[in-house]
């Protein structure tokens, strides 16, 4: 039987409903938290301080190092290890690249900014809901950076173009999960991965929506920050 | 003709277009890109004129020239200390810039300053490789003995100075305490009564977590009031 309802009724191109909050981890210099139905993520960041260890300090630019990690009880039953594995030193990997167009290293020459991302529940999307948390605490520890990053996944399942997959979908036999990274400004794209098989002319589709939701996510992560800071301005 | 397109005061983000047009000119924590200002941080928003700067809410001390700072030695070197600046980097105070004394050659440097001193100290240059110069040759700038050290977001210590030194004076004038303040975030508290240092230090971090609430002089003035009585009793 073809897929052509999505499982929890929401429409092709719609997300699934989205929180988010700056400032959530108190000992860190930024921290941010991002859900996204059942997918949530905290990025908490630390920085710039001195690197360590020394060898990898830059003497021309400051390093960005980013970390994601799957609290072991996060997924559907199965117990996650903890700690680094192959998948998940890959996504740390390519949120570091998603988030590094937009972050002014040569401010911070010699020093490091530390990013953490714990999923404490996931649903599919995780390393697209790290990356917004990443990017709320990055804006809230004051990094000198050009831009906010926005990242949604969008794929295909049997023939419906479909905008922010969850679990059951981006697990089905004859689907692609396609998650992608956006600059809002300028609209380049940081990150764009593909896990299975699909159209050029699917792939389009399917990356237009998801640089419409990526707006929408701008939005939410805009104000999640601002609400942080809005009580100064009477001060 | 260019429009400004956030109020003043406004908080913003990093990227959100602060004015558009030539008619402004970007300042501290803002870029110009076409013919857009854009936010380089997240900031507050200060007009002035023509001239559109971001005031940070967040994140870590960065060295300035002309700070006055406490920093706390790590390092002792061949013809100087390495101190801790509560940043990215780490500065050295030169011997010569330390004292007016005559330090002869070879001299034991820990008779001056020994690994785990506090000292308040003023920076002199930060060169554009970030290393950070220090001197102790000033009014006010000395080893500090004794007494605690608490730490602060830098971002608050304007409030926690108050208006010409009015916060801190309120807070040392009732809890008998000395305190200096660095523009780095640490602040140094000494008092007679233990007691009375240890409201004095809780007070620092009161005015932190507070800063941002409307009538914060007042706050505090009822939190000192409170707890004084508490501590003659």
């Amino acid at each position: 039987m073809a897929y052509t309802e999505r499982n929890d009724g929401r429409k092709p191109d719609e997300l699934r409903p989205i929180e988010a909050k700056a400032g959530v981890i108190k000992r860190a210099d930024g921290s941010g938290w991002f859900k996204i139905g059942n997918t949530e993520a905290y990025a908490a960041v630390y920085g710039p301080r001195e690197m360590f260890p020394r060898f990898r300090q830059n003497p021309e630019k400051g390093v960005l190092r980013c970390h994601y990690t799957m609290m072991p009880f996060s997924s559907a039953g199965d117990r996650v290890r903890p700690g680094p594995s192959r998948r998940s030193k890959e996504i740390a990997l390519v949120t570091e690249k998603a988030l590094l167009p937009v972050i002014n290293l040569g401010d911070f020459s010699n020093a490091v900014v530390d990013v953490f991302i714990e999923l404490p529940q996931t649903d599919a999307g995780t390393r697209c809901a790290g990356i917004c948390a990443a990017s709320i605490a990055l804006a809230d520890a004051g990094i000198p950076m050009t831009d906010l990053v926005c990242a949604v996944s969008a794929g295909r399942v049997d023939d419906m173009i479909l905008l922010d997959l969850n679990y059951i979908e981006d697990s089905h036999e004859n689907g692609v999960d396609t998650p992608m990274a956006m600059l809002h400004n300028t609209k380049q794209v940081s990150l764009l991965q593909m896990d299975g098989e699909i159209s050029l002319d699917q792939l389009k589709q399917a990356t237009e929506l998801a640089k419409k939701a990526c707006d929408e996510i701008y939005e939410v992560q805009k104000a999640a920050l601002k609400k942080k800071f809005e009580v100064t301005e009477n001060a | 003709m260019g429009e400004i397109q956030v109020k003043d005061k406004e908080v913003v983000v990093p990227g959100e277009t602060l004015a558009t047009g030539m008619d402004f000119l970007p300042s501290y924590g803002t870029r110009r890109e076409g013919d857009r200002i854009l936010a380089s941080r997240l900031g507050l928003v200060n007009i002035e004129g023509k001239v559109i700067k971001l005031v940070p809410l967040s994140g870590v001390y960065y060295p300035k020239t002309g700070d006055t700072i406490i920093g706390y030695v790590t390092e002792v070197l061949l013809s100087g200390w390495r101190i801790d600046t509560n940043s990215a980097y780490s500065a050295v105070m030169n011997m010569k810039d330390a004292t007016s004394e005559f330090i002869a050659r070879g001299a034991d440097l820990t008779k001056y300053f020994a690994i785990g001193d506090y000292v308040m100290v003023k920076i002199i240059n930060v060169t554009s490789q970030n290393l950070v110069d220090l001197t102790m040759k000033g009014p006010g700038l000395r080893k500090l003995r004794g007494g605690r050290i608490v730490k602060v977001n830098a971002n608050k210590v304007p409030r926690i100075i108050g208006k010409q030194g009015s916060m801190v004076s309120m807070i040392k004038q009732s809890t008998n305490c000395r305190i200096l303040v660095g523009q780095n975030g640490v602040v140094w508290v000494q008092g007679d009564d233990p007691a009375q240092e240890l409201l004095a230090a809780e007070t620092i971090k009161k005015i932190e977590r507070e800063a941002h609430i409307p009538g914060l002089t007042d706050n505090i003035k009822g939190f000192l009031e409170k707890n004084k009585e508490g501590i003659r009793k």
